[in-house]
Formats: structure tokens, sequence, C-alpha cells
């Protein structure tokens, strides 16, 4: 798929080869061709979406240059809240509960004259990974109908794929920008936690949940994440020398269970890698096989106490899936709740230790290719696996610790299903991962 | 309370509330549990005065 990119728009809009007007009617026109199949959108703002692009062609054509994002289509979460519209989380729980005012990430992207152009389907309230579970229906991987684009941002991730948007907003509670931007063949950033605000966007849970882009490339992740801190960058985004890279690969337990081709894919980027001369070392990080439990107790303590009311009152209103896991959630105890944040600490400090001589780890961002749609396990190392538990296993362990972490694409599976390889980086230094990411993405 | 206790009662009262189908997720979480309980994450008040 060849994706436009937000830098080369911007380009040919400064070339006035093309307006932002053109640029929001050839998505709306994708969007009108692709979405009744693929059901990427939940809420399509198409007047809207024209006025701000006319807008920002005349702020240009008189003198007003709101910077990278001016004029660009983005689509939006459907757990952001947008004045006027229903922030419906994909979920009938929240009929008719129509937002107010923009949530603070979304009224950012408008200061920087980003033309929002809809919301986005998703996972119901975020709460999983497939996309499956939707009141609106299931999202559809664009390469593959039968298959899932990936969760719980499915629709960001489609809608970028397609090139219905440019760009998406999307959050991140156990990898849902990470793990659709990889099985979707996309840039996903999960920023550090608490860098960026997740204030009025519908919580999964507050203390895993980070807000981010989905994008063509790491370039326009760097543009969206500047924007959304309200913040100009001090340098422009130079790659480091791939020569200079010192990255760790955690092969216990983050290369156990892998699909082959994914495998393939993996080796293949740190031989290119090697080969220009990066360091690559290997690395072992205690405690690893308690992730996925301590990962468990804390999100299902959130979510438990956010549902309850709604599980008590109107049950029938959740999709069958979704409303059976919050339910199992409300059995944590406690008790068990303050040991996962004892080990939330264990993990924090583990990993912290592990980067203080690299630059970044590096590892897959996911264990197999985007899966089969109803498919409840997946055949890996000889055996079926969850396939939820799949798609967490080697995303979930960032929101965690709240280490910044980014997707790139990294090959292709046989099947012509992307593979995406994740690079996470020392705390309060997101911009020198998207450093190490731009010169990781060059060399690929 | 114990992993088997907690379980004992967790399907009883899924099975009460008309929720039988937690059976199977309430057995994987239990393990989860075990598997973060061993752990010992954190300290004990019979144990060493640490973090």
């Amino acid at each position: 798929m060849a994706l436009q990119t937000i830098d080369e728009f911007g380009r040919r809009l400064r070339a006035r080869e093309v307006s932002s007007a053109e640029l929001v009617e050839d998505c709306l026109r994708r969007i009108e061709a692709d979405n009744p199949r693929l059901n990427a959108f939940i809420l399509v703002m198409a007047d809207e979406a024209r006025a701000a692009a006319k807008r920002a062609d005349w702020e240009r054509a008189n003198g007003i240059d709101r910077g990278p994002l001016h004029g660009v289509p983005i689509s939006v979460k459907d757990l952001f809240d947008i004045k006027g519209t229903v922030t419906t989380a994909a979920s009938a729980v929240r009929e008719g509960l129509v937002a107010s005012a923009d949530a603070p990430a979304v009224a950012q992207l408008r200061r920087s004259g980003a033309v929002i152009i809809g919301k986005t389907n998703l996972h119901e309230f975020a709460f999983g990974t497939t996309n499956e579970d939707s009141a609106y229906g299931p999202a559809r991987h664009p390469l593959d109908e039968t298959r899932s684009p990936g969760g719980s941002s499915g629709g960001s991730a489609i809608s970028v794929a397609t090139g219905m948007a440019l760009a998406s907003l999307g959050t991140d509670t156990g990898g849902s920008i990470r793990i659709p931007a990889a099985a979707c063949g996309l840039v996903g950033l999960k920023p550090g936690y608490g860098e960026l605000p997740a204030t009025d966007v519908v919580p999964l849970s507050r203390t895993l949940d980070h807000i981010g882009p989905l994008t063509a490339n790491v370039t326009d992740a760097w543009h969206l994440l500047h924007v959304l801190r309200d913040r100009k960058p001090e340098t422009p985004l130079a790659p480091v020398p791939v020569e200079s890279l010192r990255l760790a690969v955690p092969r216990p337990y983050f290369c156990d269970l892998l699909d082959d081709d994914v495998r393939t894919a993996f080796e293949r980027a740190l031989d290119v890698l090697r080969a220009g001369g990066a360091s690559i070392t290997e690395v072992e990080l205690p405690y690893a096989e308690l992730i996925a439990p301590i990962y468990l107790h804390l999100v299902f303590g959130d979510a438990a106490a956010y549902h309850a009311d709604s599980l008590d009152t109107v049950p029938e209103k959740y999709t069958p899936n979704v409303r059976l896991r919050l339910e199992l959630a409300r059995y944590v105890t406690a008790e068990d709740y303050v040991r996962a944040l004892d080990g939330r600490r264990a993990l924090t400090r583990a990993v912290t230790a592990t980067l203080v001589h690299q630059d970044a780890l590096i590892l897959p961002t996911l264990p197999i290719v985007a899966p089969v749609l109803g498919a409840s396990t997946v055949e890996l190392g000889g055996s079926p696996q969850p396939v939820r538990n799949m798609m967490l296993r080697l995303t979930q362990l960032f929101n965690i610790t709240g280490h910044p972490a980014i997707t790139l694409p990294c090959g292709q599976a046989a099947s012509g299903l992307p593979c995406g390889l994740q690079l996470a980086g020392r705390h309060g230094e997101t911009d020198a991962l998207l450093r190490v990411a731009r010169a990781v993405e060059q060399v690929l | 309370m114990t992993i088997e206790r907690w379980l004992k009662q967790a399907l009883e009262d899924a099975d009460r509330r008309g929720l039988p189908q937690l059976q199977p997720l309430l057995e994987g979480l239990a393990l989860s549990t075990q598997a973060l309980r061993e752990a010992a994450f954190g300290g004990r008040a019979n144990g060493p005065t640490n973090d």
C-alpha cells in the first residue's frame, strides 16, 4: 500500500499543487467507497471536514500557516470527546451522551489546523484487541476482510492504511495503538505515560491509558506528537547514525512464541541493522513471565470500578463478550490488585535498568499476523494459544512501566500480511526514541 | 483468602447471578492470581522490613 504522508502532502500543499479541500474530498471518496466493507468509521463528519478544509485553504492563502498539520485530514478514535457528537466508545451503553466540549487532544489538533474527518470504530470500550466486539459491528482488515485489523484502535488503523485519513488519534492501554498499527503495516506511537493528556477520553484504566498517533511513517508520528504536546521540537527529527545504535533484544519470553513468518521478518531486520553497524545485544528481563498476570490484575481492577454502575443497571447494553470479561474483572480482590502494583514497580525498575546502556529495546510488536475474525485461538509453538493473550503479549509491558514505545513496519508474511517491529525507549526520552525509530525505518 | 476459597466463592456467586459462563474465565483468572501471589512482590508483615 503506497500511503500519502503528512510531509508529502505539506510539500505539495505549499507548492500549490493541491489544496486541503481537494485532499479532504479524496479522503471522503475513499470512505464512501471502502467504509461499507471495512467499517472503519462510526461517524463521518463530512460537512465539518469540508468547512475546516476550506478555512485552512483560506488561511494559507492569506499568509497564515499553522504548521505541519494545517489542512491535514485526521480521524479520531471514538473514545475522545468531540463537541456536539456522541462519544460512543463503540457501545450502546453510551447512547445519547453528547460531548459538550472537545477533549484537550482534539482541541489541540484543531488549533494546529488539522481537519477532523470522523470518529473511528474500536473494540467496545477499548476492552479487546481484535475490534470484533463493537455495537457498530466488527472492523475488517483492508488486505483480507476475513481478518481483524487489530485493536482496539482498529478503525483508526484502517483509516490511515486506506487513505481515508492521513493520520489517526488513538489510545493504547495494553497495545491498542501499536497492535492495529502493526497488523495494518503502519507506525504507531505510545508516548511515555502522562506525556499527552488523556482527559475527556473514555478510560479503560486511568493508570495504563495512553493516547498517541497512528501514521504512515515515523516523521508523521513526530509531527503529531509535537502538536499534541503543544511544544515545537527543540531540534528537527534527525535519525541517529545506524552505526552508533545500541539496541537490546530481550529474547527469553518475548521471542519464545512467534509465528515463523514473524520470526523471519524480525531476524532479517536485526541482520540489516547489524550489517549497518548497529550494536545488538541480548538481554533478559526479570519477571517477564509475570507481565500478563500483573497487567490483567491492574486493568481488571481499574475497568471494574469504572463499569460497575452500568454493569448493574444496563448489562444488556454491552456486547456479550465484553460484558462477560468486565463481570470477570469484578472478582479481582484489593490485595491482589496491590500485589500487581508491587509487580509493576519491579517491572519498571527492570526495564529502566536494562535501558541504562542501551538506546532502545527491540522486539516484535505482535507474535502473529492479523488473526482471522472469530478465532479464539491460534496455533503457535505446536499448540493452540488464546488470540487475546498473543495480541497483548509483547506490548502490554510498556503500558505497565510507562516507557515510550513505537511500532514500525518490518516486512510481510508469506500471506502478504504486515509484521511489526517494536522499539521501547527510556522514560522521558520519546524524542530520542523517535530518532532511533527514524534510523531503523531508513534501513529497513 | 486462599485461591481455592476465592475461586469456590466466585463460582458460587457467578452462578447465583446467572453468569455460569464465567466458570472457565474464573478458573483462568485463578491461575493468573496464583502466579502473582507466588511471585511475592512487596513485603510481608511476618517477613523482613523492606519494600
